[in-house]
């Protein structure tokens, strides 16, 4: 008998649920990411798949590996936590070499007040 | 003490983290405080100011809002894109400026940002302050400059300034 046929129906269907939201969520993202057109909206798609896409995996795979096991089992999270922590870093490099480009290039995908850099305000006194 | 440990929660979290990974027992005991003793020294190596979190009691209140608006708009995001090319959605990018100064402050920031569906952290100037946000939905602009200048950076600035 394989484990999953020890699975009861009332943790079976909250684990289908995580799961199917979560692969929904993460294939809408993909398909999001192939059809918008310009480079910042398509910053946005996949992000669904890096917030609730993951976190709903990982609850249905800890639920249910939790239960099989007869124990809490929480390594999922670490994913989740790693995922969180580190997608900032590659997006706002994107963004930032995204944003330099079409600074340099006066790309008509900025509005025209952010075409030049914003100079601060009061220039701190020389000394 | 602040010596031999100079990064306490970090130790403390890489130590949960070890044993939830491994298995409850002494002796992964003894072996995740000797590897977080030296994944401490090492940080601290490369970062000698540590952290300050003046106020642990606003971090709960933080993590509930966030979870909020990251299904919040995770909902108002699949919308947008299961209807996109008929619902006459306009991108745009917002300037927020921001008084929060402090780095720890900011990452955070940024990950909030990052992990909210429909923001994208674009730029931070360290000399004017000014925050460059791109947004899915240029309709909600002020929503979002609300939301960033009057929830979150309130309480980032109690929690570590």
């Amino acid at each position: 008998m394989s484990p999953l046929d020890s699975i009861p129906l009332f943790l079976a269907i909250p684990v289908a649920f995580f799961v199917f939201l979560g692969a929904t969520l993460t294939l809408i993202g993909a398909l999001g990411f192939a059809r918008l057109n310009s480079f910042y909206d398509r910053l946005h798609a996949p992000t669904l798949a890096t917030s609730w896409g993951t976190a709903s995996v990982m609850i249905a795979s800890s639920l249910m590996f939790s239960f099989i096991d007869g124990r809490a089992i929480i390594h999922e999270f670490v994913i989740g936590a790693c995922i969180i922590l580190t997608t900032p870093v590659t997006l706002m490099m994107l963004g930032r070499a995204a944003l330099m480009r079409d600074r340099a290039e006066r790309s008509d995908a900025l509005p025209e007040e952010m075409h030049i850099r914003p100079r601060p305000q009061d220039p701190p006194a020389q000394t | 003490m602040s010596r031999l440990f100079p990064h306490p929660v970090l130790a403390v979290s890489l130590i949960f983290m070890w044993l939830m990974l491994t298995r409850f027992s002494l002796g992964y005991l003894i072996l995740g405080t000797v590897l977080s003793l030296v994944a401490g020294w090492a940080y601290s190596a490369l970062h000698s100011a540590r952290p300050r979190i003046r106020r642990w009691s606003t971090i709960p209140r933080l993590g509930v809002t966030l979870f909020l608006d990251i299904i919040r708009s995770n909902i108002a995001t699949t919308r947008l894109l299961l209807t996109e090319g008929r619902n006459g959605r306009q991108s745009a990018f917002i300037q927020i400026p921001l008084t929060v100064t402090n780095a720890n402050a900011l990452a955070v920031l940024s990950i909030i940002v990052t992990a909210t569906p429909g923001t994208a952290w674009v730029e931070y100037q360290t000399d004017t302050g000014i925050l460059i946000v791109h947004i899915f939905d240029g309709a909600e602009a002020e929503h979002y400059h609300e939301v960033i200048s009057n929830i979150y950076e309130p309480m980032l600035m109690e929690i570590f300034e």
